[in-house]
C-alpha cells in the first residue's frame, strides 16, 4: 500500500537533494516562504482566460418578477472561478463577486419564498463549482498541526461567502431536502468530506457545520455519510496517516452516535471496535483525541456491555513509548471509569489494573501521576474499595517499590497517600502482603532465571536435531532433486 | 504481576529430565501467554528452534493448530509470526505439508494491522510456490476464494496480492474463478480494496493470457483509472506501466493510450504526479512511437503543471527521458520540444523544481554533445550556478563529471569558482559539509595548478571552521586530495600548512594537526611521517590540554605501525611512557592502550 499515498512521496522526492544538505533549515525556509503566501487550490485551470465580470442590478432593486431570473443570473456569476495566487490580477472581478456573493447571502436569509424549486439545480452548481476542487500538495511534508501554522486557502475571500450561502441555504425555512436530495446526493457528499482534508481550519470548521446539516435533514444520506467517513478513518488510520480533518469529523459523530437507536446495530458496534479504537493508534492523537473520547464514551453511555471489549481494545493499543500519548490514554480510561457499571467493572479490572500499575511507576511522572490521580475520583474510589481484594495484590508491588525508588518526589508523596487509602480499604491484606513481599520478588527472580535455562535447553535440542538433520540431509537432497526435474 | 502463573505445565515442572520431547510446547504455551509482550515476542521468534525441536509431525499436529487458535495477539507479535510461518515449509515436512501452514496465515491475513496483513500475504506467496498444482487447487486457491468474499475488507485487501501467485499454475476452469474474484475486488465498494486490486493489477496481467488481458483487464484498468477517488486513479498509473508491455503497438493504441492520456491530465495533481514520476517507465513501455506522438505533449505540460510537486517529478526526469528517445531525430526532439521548457525551468519560481532539474539537466550534455552544450546548456548551467538556492548551486557542482566529459570543466571555471567559493563560506555548516565532498572530484578535474591557485586556500580554511564536523571532513579531504596529487605536493602545499597550526592558541586547531596527521600519514608515507610529522606529534606530548595529550597518544598508535623500529623503540616509546604516567585519567588511558597495541611494552 506504499504507492497509495504520494502526497507524502512527492514531496519528499523533490527534497531528497535538499535534504542531504540542511535537513534542519528546510523547514525555516519553507515556512519563510510560506509566510509569503498562501495556497491556492490545485485547481488545474482548464477555463483559459475567463471573461470579465459585469455588474447585475442589485436583487432589492429588483421587481419581483425579475428576481427569481436575477437571482439565477448572479448564481452564474459566481460560478466563474478567480486566481487568488496572483493577487492583482481581476480585481475588479474579484471584486464583482464578492459583493454579488455577500448579496445572495444576505438575500437567502432575509427572505422568505426565494428558494425555489428552479433555483436548486443552480444553487447547488454554484456552491460546488467553488468549494469542489483537489486540494493542493502540502506546502510542509512534515507539517505538524501542533506546531506549525496551518496553510490558509488563498480564495478565502470568495469561498467564506460561498460556505456562508450554502449555510444559510442548508439552514432557511424554506428548504426543502425532497427537492435538494435530487442535487445534494451520493457524489457530492463525497467530495464535501474529501474537503475535511483541508488544511485551513476556517474552512474545516464550515464544513463541519454543512456536513451536520446535511446529516440531519438527508435521511436517505446517513447511512452513506457514515461509510465514507469510516473509510475515510481506515486510510487514516492504515494507509496514509495523514487526514486533517479527523476531529471535525469526530465531533459531528459525536453527536451522530448520541442520537443512534438501542439496540445498537451490529454496524454501529463495528465502527466502535474496527475503527474507533485502532484509531488511538495514530501519531497525531493529540489533535483529536478528545472528540474520539467523547465518541467512545457515548457509546458506552448507550450500550454498558460494550465496557470490557473497548476497554481491552485500549489496552491493546497501549502506548509502549510515547508518555504523551500515554496520558491521554489513562484520561480517557477515567472518562470511562467515569459512567462505568460495577458489574462491568468486575469484567475487566485485572487487566486493567495490570496496566494502571505500571503506568504508577512509570519513570515519566507526568504518567504516574495522571495515573495516581484515579485515587483521587471518588467514584473510581468506591470501586476499588468494593474490589479490594482483587485490586489491591495488582497494585501492591509497584506502589512499595515506587514509594522506596522513584526519582520524583510528587510521585513518591502521592504514592504514600494512595498506600494509606488502599491500608484502610483492607489492612489484613495489605498487611498480608507487606511481609510477602521480599518472598514475592524472589520468586519472580527464580522464575526468570528458570525461564533462561529453559531456552538455553531448547537450543540444545535443536542442534541435537539439526545435527540428526544433517546427517540424513544427503537423502533429502537426492529426493529434493528427483522432484524438482519432474 | 504477582499473579501471572502461567497455566498448564509450569517451567520448573517440565524442567525435569522426564521426556524431553513434551518440553519445547509447554515452554512455548507457556511463553505464549506470558503478561509481557517482550517474552512472547521472544518465543514467536524462536519459533523454528521450537518446531525443529519438535519435529516436523508434532509440528503439524499440535505446534500449529495451538498458533491457529493463539491469534489475538499484539500486532508485533503477530507480525514475527506471520514472517516466521513463510519460512516453515521445512519444518513441517516439506512441500507435501506446505498447506498446513495455510490456517495461521489466512487468519494473520485477515487481522486490522496493515504491516501483519501484508507479512501475511509475503508469506503465502511465498509458500503457494512450495505447493504442487493439485495441494494448489485443494487447498490454497479455496483460500484466496475465501479471502476474496470476506466480509471485512482487510481479508479482500489481502486476497488481492494472491491472485497472481496461483492463476498460472491453476486448470483453466479455476482460472475462469480467479479472474472472476479479481474483477470484483476491481469494483470493490470501499476504496481500500480498490486501491489493493489497482495496485496489483499490473502484477495480475503478466501471468494472463494475452486475450484475457484484452477483454478483462483493460476494462479494469479503464475503469480504475476514472475511479472517484484520486488514490485509485494513480495507482492505475503504475498497472499502466506492466499492461502497455503487453500489448502490441495498435492495441496499446486503441485501448491504453485514451487512458493514459486522461490520466496525464488528470484533475488532481496527485495522479499527474504519478504519470510524471512513472515517466521513463511509461516511454519504455509504450515505445517510441507513441512517446513522441503523445508523451512528448504531455511531458512538456507536466513541466509546466501549475504543481510544484509535479513539475518538480517531471524534472528529475529530463534526462531520462532524453537518453531514452531513439538514437535519430533525437537531437532536434530535445532541441525543439524539450529544451524550451527547461528554460522555464531555470527561473521556477519554487526551489525544489530547480534543485530537481539541477541534479539532472548536467546529464544532457553528454547527449546533446560539445556544440549544443556550450551554446544551449551552459548558459543555463551558468545560471544554476548562481541561484540563490545553495541546494541547486550544489546539484550542479555535484554533477560536473558529466559536463567535464563532453566540453572540459574549464568552460565552467569562471562562474565555478564564486559559486564553489559562497558554498564554502555558506552560514549553514550542512552546506559547507557537502561542498567539501565534491572538493577532491573538482580538484581531480580542474588540475593542480587551478587547484593550488583557487581552492587550496579554502581547503585549509575549513580545518578552522568552527563546526567540528567541517573540521573533520577538511581532515578527510585533504588525505583524498594527497592520493590525487601525490605525496611531493602533499610536501610541498598541506604537510607544512597544517603543522605549523601545532603552534596554534587555539587548542582544537591544535588537535586538527593530531587528525590531520593520522590521515596524512599513511598517504605520506614513512619518510614524511618520521621527518616531519613525528617531532611534531612528539613535541605536543608536553602540551598542557589534556585533551591534545590524549589524542597525542592515539596519533602515535595511528601512525606507529608506518614508522620504522628505531624511531619506535627511541622517539615514541619514551614519550608513550612519559603519557602513561600522566595525571589525567585519560591521558593515561590512551596511553597504555597505545602502548599494548604497539608492543611496546
Amino acid at each position: 500500500m506504499s504507492s497509495s499515498s504520494p502526497p507524502v512521496g512527492a514531496a519528499s522526492a523533490a527534497i531528497s537533494a535538499s535534504e542531504k544538505v540542511d535537513g534542519f533549515t528546510r523547514k525555516s525556509v519553507r515556512k519563510a516562504q510560506r509566510q509569503k503566501r498562501s495556497q491556492g487550490s490545485s485547481q488545474f485551470r482548464s477555463q483559459g482566460s475567463q471573461a470579465e465580470l459585469h455588474p447585475l442590478p442589485q436583487l432589492k432593486d429588483a421587481t419581483s418578477n425579475e428576481q427569481q431570473e436575477l437571482f439565477c443570473q448572479k448564481l452564474q456569476q459566481c460560478c466563474i472561478l478567480f486566481d487568488f495566487m496572483d493577487s492583482v490580477s481581476d480585481l475588479k472581478s474579484k471584486e464583482i463577486k464578492r459583493a454579488t456573493l455577500n448579496e445572495l447571502v444576505e438575500y437567502v436569509s432575509t427572505n422568505r419564498g426565494v428558494i425555489v424549486e428552479s433555483a436548486y439545480s443552480d444553487i447547488v452548481k454554484m456552491i460546488s463549482a467553488n468549494i469542489f476542487r483537489t486540494l493542493p500538495p502540502s506546502d510542509n511534508p512534515d507539517f505538524d498541526p501542533e506546531e506549525d501554522e496551518p496553510t490558509l486557502e488563498a480564495s478565502w475571500p470568495h469561498i467564506q461567502l460561498v460556505y456562508e450561502f450554502f449555510l444559510r441555504f442548508l439552514e432557511s425555512p424554506d428548504f426543502q431536502p425532497s427537492i435538494a436530495k435530487r442535487y445534494i446526493d451520493q457524489k457530492f457528499v463525497q467530495q464535501l468530506l474529501e474537503l475535511f482534508d483541508s488544511e485551513d481550519p476556517r474552512e474545516r470548521d464550515f464544513l463541519k457545520t454543512v456536513l451536520h446539516r446535511i446529516y440531519g435533514k438527508f435521511l436517505g444520506l446517513r447511512a452513506f455519510i457514515r461509510k465514507q467517513i469510516n473509510n475515510i478513518f481506515l486510510r487514516f488510520i492504515y494507509e496514509t496517516e495523514h487526514f486533517n480533518g479527523v476531529a471535525e469529523l469526530l465531533e459531528i459523530l459525536g453527536s451522530i452516535i448520541n442520537g443512534f437507536a438501542l439496540p445498537l446495530k451490529a454496524e454501529h458496534k463495528q465502527f466502535l471496535m474496527k475503527v474507533l479504537i485502532p484509531m488511538h493508534t495514530a501519531k497525531g492523537l493529540a489533535l483529536f483525541h478528545a472528540q474520539l473520547a467523547y465518541c467512545v464514551v457515548q457509546f458506552l453511555e448507550k450500550d454498558t456491555t460494550l465496557t470490557e471489549p473497548v476497554i481491552r481494545g485500549l489496552l491493546k493499543f497501549w502506548p509502549k513509548t510515547c508518555s504523551q500519548k500515554e496520558v491521554m490514554f489513562l484520561g480517557e480510561i477515567e472518562e470511562i471509569l467515569d459512567v462505568i457499571e460495577p458489574t462491568q467493572f468486575k469484567k475487566i479490572e485485572e487487566p486493567l489494573f495490570k496496566q494502571i500499575s505500571k503506568c504508577v511507576s512509570s519513570s515519566h511522572f507526568q504518567v504516574a501521576e495522571r495515573a495516581l490521580y484515579f485515587w483521587n475520583n471518588e467514584y473510581i474510589l468506591s470501586l476499588i474499595e468494593e474490589n479490594i481484594d482483587k485490586i489491591l495484590p495488582i497494585m501492591f508491588g509497584s506502589l512499595y517499590k515506587i514509594s522506596k525508588e522513584h526519582w520524583n518526589p510528587t510521585i513518591v508523596a502521592l504514592v504514600y497517600n494512595v498506600l494509606k487509602t488502599l491500608m484502610e480499604m483492607n489492612g489484613k491484606l495489605f498487611d498480608d502482603l507487606t511481609s510477602s513481599y521480599k518472598a514475592e520478588r524472589q520468586r519472580e527472580k527464580k522464575k526468570e532465571l528458570e525461564r533462561e535455562e529453559l531456552w538455553k535447553k531448547l537450543e540444545e535440542l535443536k542442534l541435537k536435531k539439526a545435527l540428526e538433520k544433517q546427517n540424513s540431509a544427503y537423502n533429502m537432497h537426492s529426493i529434493l532433486s528427483n522432484t524438482s526435474d519432474e | 504481576m504477582a499473579g501471572a502463573a502461567g497455566p498448564g505445565t509450569g517451567p520448573g515442572a517440565a524442567g525435569g529430565d522426564g521426556d524431553d520431547s513434551l518440553y519445547p510446547i509447554a515452554v512455548l504455551i507457556d511463553e505464549l501467554r506470558n503478561e509481557d509482550v517482550q517474552l512472547r515476542l521472544n518465543s514467536i521468534k524462536k519459533l523454528s528452534t521450537i518446531a525443529l525441536a519438535l519435529g516436523v509431525e508434532r509440528t503439524r499436529t499440535e505446534l500449529l493448530p495451538f498458533l491457529t487458535d493463539t491469534i489475538y495477539d499484539e500486532d508485533e507479535v503477530l507480525l514475527a509470526l506471520a514472517e516466521q510461518l513463510g519460512n516453515f515449509t521445512g519444518l513441517v515436512g516439506g512441500p507435501d505439508f506446505a498447506h498446513c501452514l495455510l490456517p495461521p496465515l489466512e487468519s494473520l491475513a485477515t487481522v486490522e494491522e496493515t504491516v501483519v496483513r501484508d507479512k501475511a500475504v509475503e508469506s503465502l506467496r511465498q509458500i503457494s510456490q512450495e505447493h504442487t498444482p493439485v495441494a494448489l487447487e485443494a487447498h490454497f486457491v479455496p483460500l484466496v476464494k475465501r479471502l476474496a468474499s470476506g466480509d471485512w475488507f482487510t481479508s479482500r485487501t489481502s486476497a488481492c496480492g494472491l491472485f497472481s501467485v496461483c492463476y498460472p499454475r491453476a486448470s483453466n476452469a479455476v482460472k475462469a474463478e480467479i479472474r472472476q474474484h479479481f474483477r470484483s475486488l476491481c469494483s470493490d465498494d470501499t476504496p481500500m480494496v480498490r486501491r489493493a486490486a489497482a495496485s496489483k493489477l499490473g502484477e495480475f496481467a503478466k501471468v494472463l493470457e494475452l486475450d484475457s488481458v484484452k477483454s478483462e483487464i483493460v476494462p479494469l484498468f479503464t475503469n480504475l483509472a476514472s475511479d472517484e477517488q484520486d488514490s485509485v486513479r494513480l495507482l492505475a498509473v503504475e498497472a499502466c506501466v506492466s499492461i502497455a508491455q503487453l500489448l502490441s503497438q495498435e492495441d496499446l493504441e486503441a485501448l491504453v493510450m485514451p487512458t493514459l492520456r486522461q490520466a496525464a491530465e488528470d484533475k488532481s495533481w496527485r495522479v499527474r504526479y504519478m504519470v510524471a514520476d512513472k515517466f521513463s517507465e511509461l516511454q519504455k513501455a509504450v515505445g517510441p512511437k507513441i512517446t513522441l506522438n503523445d508523451l512528448i505533449p504531455a511531458f512538456q505540460n507536466l513541466l509546466k503543471d501549475c504543481e510544484a510537486e509535479v513539475r518538480a517529478a517531471a524534472a528529475h526526469k529530463v534526462k531520462e527521458l532524453c537518453e531514452n528517445l531513439p538514437a535519430e531525430g533525437r537531437e532536434t526532439i530535445i532541441m525543439n520540444q524539450i529544451l524550451p521548457f527547461i528554460k522555464e525551468l531555470v527561473s521556477d519560481t519554487n526551489q525544489h523544481v530547480k534543485s530537481a532539474l539541477a541534479s539532472v539537466i548536467m546529464g544532457l550534455s553528454t547527449i546533446l554533445g560539445k556544440e549544443n552544450t556550450i551554446e544551449h546548456l551552459l548558459p543555463l548551467f551558468l545560471a544554476q550556478l548562481k541561484d540563490e538556492c545553495p541546494e541547486v548551486r550544489l546539484n550542479i557542482i555535484s554533477n560536473l563529471d558529466c559536463v567535464n566529459e563532453v566540453i572540459g570543466i574549464r568552460q565552467l571555471s569562471q562562474s565555478l569558482l564564486p559559486a564553489i567559493v559562497e558554498l564554502a563560506e555558506d552560514a549553514k555548516w550542512r552546506v559547507r559539509l557537502a561542498i567539501i565532498e565534491y572538493m577532491p572530484l573538482l580538484a581531480g578535474q580542474l588540475g593542480m595548478e587551478f587547484f593550488d591557485e583557487k581552492l587550496n586556500s579554502l581547503c585549509m580554511a575549513w580545518l578552522v571552521d568552527h563546526v567540528y564536523a567541517i573540521r573533520e571532513a577538511a581532515t578527510n579531504n585533504l588525505m583524498k586530495l594527497v592520493q590525487k596529487f601525490g605525496t611531493e605536493w602533499a610536501q610541498n602545499t598541506i604537510v607544512p600548512k597544517v603543522l605549523v597550526m601545532a603552534n596554534d592558541p587555539n587548542y582544537l586547531h591544535r588537535m586538527t594537526t593530531l587528525f590531520c596527521i593520522n590521515v596524512l600519514s599513511e598517504a605520506c608515507g614513512q619518510e614524511i611521517t618520521t621527518k616531519q610529522m613525528l617531532p611534531i606529534v612528539l613535541k605536543m606530548a608536553g602540551d598542557q590540554v589534556a585533551n591534545v595529550r590524549f589524542n597525542v597518544a592515539k596519533s602515535l598508535q595511528k601512525i606507529g605501525p608506518i614508522l620504522d623500529t628505531d624511531a619506535l623503540q627511541e622517539e615514541v616509546k619514551p614519550v608513550l611512557q612519559k603519557l602513561g604516567q600522566d595525571e589525567d585519567m585519560d591521558v593515561k588511558y590512551f596511553a597504555q592502550e597505545a602502548i599494548s597495541v604497539l608492543a611496546l611494552a
